[in-house]
């Protein structure tokens, strides 16, 4: 099985057409063409060999990684002298990604990476995500390589990059005790070691995904004396100068293949990654944007997954003569995951590509900004719905661990909670809401739509979406009247980001619909949320 | 000095995938109609091979086939997955080979690679099942072969360890060098292609070597080289009302013996 070939939409989002335009700053305008042997002339080849190396990758998430997920959700990892060990499944999925040139897709081709795009990174996330969500988190936090990409100086980078490449597992350790989302009261301590020109780390880590990995990007308190987010300063620590220990691996719901640790640094050397004072206000920041967007991945994979069994069960599951698939009950559930599904992923290509199109456009930089936690929030909370619904298709029978549905149902939960919680996401979304800068985006939507071709379905879905539109305004004044710092205006915005998601979803899909028009069925399913959802929201306001 | 090993590949029909259209109305094979593989076993040879050169320094692996042009497809496949180099015996003088036709051409391309350590191949091939080419390559080499291996015990320069399936267990042999090896189905999968190999693997042109490259007797070459005549192929499909159920007595054994002998099948 090829969890890539299977899958049309992938191949769909991979040959859209602005692709041309994210390879070309990707590659610089093929500055290495030519140069270097799987260096890409034109947008083509380079498509072509994203393409190769998806399907790559879909056998192995198809062949190895899928196939060991139940395994690795029954033994998990163990703690053995303050160290972990992966469950087996877990190392013979690292193994053969290794071993397949895969591990840092995203690296300069210096670096023995690939020069893949954010575009790729995130399909390939997804495609390993719906194999199983838990050895997900491991893959994904490669994308550590890219904050050192981007900040660190040339040392650093010629030291830990090839690393990555080689297959160094890599963990993001932010959270504390008392610091969660509240990252501005970190207090691990990290102090200049004159004597040895490091720094030393000293304190506790917790909540620590893939906590005992080879690399570790590490957020402490550099500045002593401070206690906010200006004290903070990043560093990098690897595992192999000691000075570390996992204290504990922590028993979960979920993704019970990643191990989740608390950390205890002691006099661990490290060094600093790029400037003093600006750990969490730039580089976290930076990082998280990206895991947000590797979160949506993640999600889109389970939703896959969850949309996969539920279709298969229906359509073998025999009662009153027929099987379930036939009933109208039944073809509901499975229509809403399949569109919610495929919404959530329309929105992550098109926020890739915003992301890729950043390094040379700040205009795009602040679409990738806007639609980032949009992303987040809808995609994580899709799973969670989908792996609802994929239990409720499969009935008594999904109740039972024999069933991978329930496997899913685990490790949906930890989606809407990690990398910033859907109510977090609601926050970073009211700058855009109170600046007006989703309405210009849809109205950019809007324009698009209305230069392609459009059969009469679509032209009532732009009808719809455009109506839509003009209540959600209608709303957002209704919420605003009394200050966008208001307690009424807060009480909104989740309701007000939910409706422009749904808008935003809705015109994303009559895109692709124009592309391709198997789309359209979810594309009508977002139209009719969005205007329902738009009125109910409405009628709150205007009566309570 | 350097250790050369050399893996004989074939690219046969995907019998996983086979359509409607497979067969053409006179029963010949549709080839153009058939999706194509690297035939499984031949696969399970290049990892060993591979597993050789991961523990020999300096060791190359060089995959042979003969076929059509397509056939570097495999050549390609191997590459990606570690192999060095590799080359299609591609010629219209080498079509309608049997074994002994087939076998001859290989010999005579891997004489032209000069001094060979290790040869492997495949136990037999998924469109012929005749497990006969390995073999007779050996012969034509003078060289010694260990058929039906299972796993690299050990291997240096001089000599190689090696399991090997018997009818009722299996046995540890060790072979001096040269030796050319047939793989079967048990040993380890192959390893999956490399990302990098690929990309650059999608940029190279694979050799393809003619009769006139290998110092061969032409007279031994395809068809005319090969004394099995095909007479017609026939697409048979056994469905389950031409089983029997044979009851377990004397009487109902002798009865199979003796039509599977007028069948010409014993």
């Amino acid at each position: 099985m090829n969890f890539y070939t299977d899958n049309d939409n992938l191949s769909f989002y991979l040959h859209h057409p602005e692709m041309e335009q994210v390879v070309a700053v990707k590659e610089k305008d093929y500055a290495e063409a030519g140069k270097h042997p799987e260096a890409p002339a034109n947008a083509e080849e380079a498509v072509s060999n994203y393409d190769t190396v998806m399907n790559l990758l879909g056998e192995i998430a198809g062949e190895v990684i899928a196939p060991n997920a139940e395994e690795v959700d029954h033994v998990g990892p163990s703690l053995v002298d303050g160290h972990v060990n992966y469950a087996p499944g877990t190392r013979r999925n690292l193994d053969a990604l290794i071993q397949s040139g895969l591990y840092g897709m995203t690296l300069e081709r210096q670096y023995n990476g690939l020069n893949f795009p954010r575009v790729a990174a995130v399909m390939a996330a997804e495609i390993i995500a719906r194999a199983d969500v838990g050895f997900a988190t491991i893959w994904g936090l490669q994308d550590c390589a890219d904050t050192i990409q981007q900040f660190a100086n040339e040392e650093l980078k010629n030291k830990y990059l090839p690393r990555i490449y080689e297959g160094a597992t890599c963990s993001m350790d932010l959270t504390e005790p008392d610091a969660g989302s509240d990252l501005q009261s970190v207090r691990l301590k990290a102090t200049y070691d004159e004597a040895n020109k490091c720094w030393r780390l000293n304190g506790v880590k917790r909540f620590i995904t893939n906590g005992d990995a080879d690399l570790h990007l590490v957020l402490a308190r550099s500045e002593e004396g401070t206690n906010d987010g200006r004290g903070l300063s990043y560093f990098v620590f690897d595992k192999a100068d000691g000075g570390m220990i996992v204290r504990r691996i922590e028993n979960k719901m979920g993704i019970k293949g990643s191990p989740t640790a608390e950390l205890q640094f002691t006099n661990a050397p490290c060094q600093i990654v790029g400037e003093r004072r600006l750990g969490l206000i730039k580089y976290v920041m930076s990082l998280m944007n990206g895991a947000r967007l590797g979160v949506g991945a993640q999600s889109i994979g389970l939703c896959e997954a969850a949309c996969r069994e539920a279709e298969a069960y229906a359509a073998s599951r025999e009662q009153f003569g027929h099987t379930i698939d036939k009933f109208v009950a039944v073809q509901d559930l499975l229509y809403q995951m399949r569109a919610r599904t495929d919404g959530a992923r329309s929105l992550m290509y098109e926020t890739a590509r915003y992301v890729d199109l950043s390094a040379s456009s700040k205009p795009a930089s602040r679409v990738a900004d806007i639609l980032t936690p949009l992303v987040k929030l809808n995609a994580s909370e899709f799973a969670n719905r989908c792996a609802y619904d994929c239990i409720q298709v499969h009935g008594g029978s999904g109740f039972m661990k024999e069933y991978a549905c329930e496997r899913l149902y685990r490790d949906a939960r930890i989606l809407s909670i990690y990398e910033g919680t859907s109510q977090l996401q609601v926050v970073a979304a009211m700058k855009g809401i109170a600046s007006g800068a989703y309405l210009k985006q849809i109205e950019s939507y809007d324009a698009k739509v209305s230069e392609g071709e459009m059969n009469d379905e679509m032209k009532h879905c732009q009808e719809v979406l455009r109506k839509a539109t003009g209540l959600y305004s209608k709303l957002y004044e209704l919420a605003a009247a009394e200050g966008t710092t208001s307690e009424r205006f807060e009480h909104s915005t989740r309701a007000l980001t939910e409706v422009l998601s749904n808008i935003i979803m809705g015109y994303l899909l009559l895109l692709d619909s124009q592309r391709d028009a198997r789309l359209l069925n979810s594309c009508k399913y977002f139209v009719k949320e969005s205007i329902g959802q738009v009125s109910q929201h409405l009628a709150e306001l205007e009566n309570c | 000095m350097s250790f050369k090993i050399v893996v004989l590949a074939k690219q046969v029909p995907d019998t996983h995938n086979v359509g409607a259209d497979a067969m053409n109305a006179d029963g010949t094979v549709n080839r153009a109609a058939l999706p194509t593989v690297f035939n499984p076993e031949d696969l399970k040879a290049l990892e060993m091979a591979l597993r050789v050169k991961d523990r020999m320094q300096d060791a190359t692996v060089t995959v042979v086939t003969m076929g059509p042009p397509r056939a570097a497809e495999i050549i390609k496949d191997a590459c990606s997955r570690g192999a060095d180099d590799g080359f299609v015996l591609s010629d219209m003088r080498f079509a309608g080979a049997d074994t002994l036709a087939t076998s001859y051409a290989l010999s005579q391309a891997i004489k032209q690679l000069g001094k060979v350590d290790l040869i492997f191949g495949g136990r037999q091939a998924i469109d012929g099942d005749t497990a006969q080419v390995g073999p007779q390559v050996a012969e034509k080499l003078e060289i010694p072969q260990i058929t039906y291996a299972e796993e690299l015990i050990d291997v240096n320069a001089t000599s190689i360890t090696i399991r090997r399936r018997l009818e009722r267990g299996t046995e540890c042999v060790k072979a001096t060098l040269p030796v050319l090896v047939t793989v079967t189905s048990a040993a380890n999968d192959c390893r999956f292609p490399n990302a990098h190999r690929l990309l650059r693997q999608a940029k190279d042109e694979t050799r393809l070597i003619n009769a006139d490259n290998i110092d061969a007797d032409m007279e031994r070459l395809g068809l005319k080289g090969s004394p099995t005549k095909v007479k017609k192929i026939e697409n048979v499909v056994l469905a389950h009302k031409e089983s029997v159920v044979l009851q377990p007595t004397d009487e109902a054994l002798n009865e199979l013996s003796a039509t599977l002998i007028k069948e010409h099948i014993l």
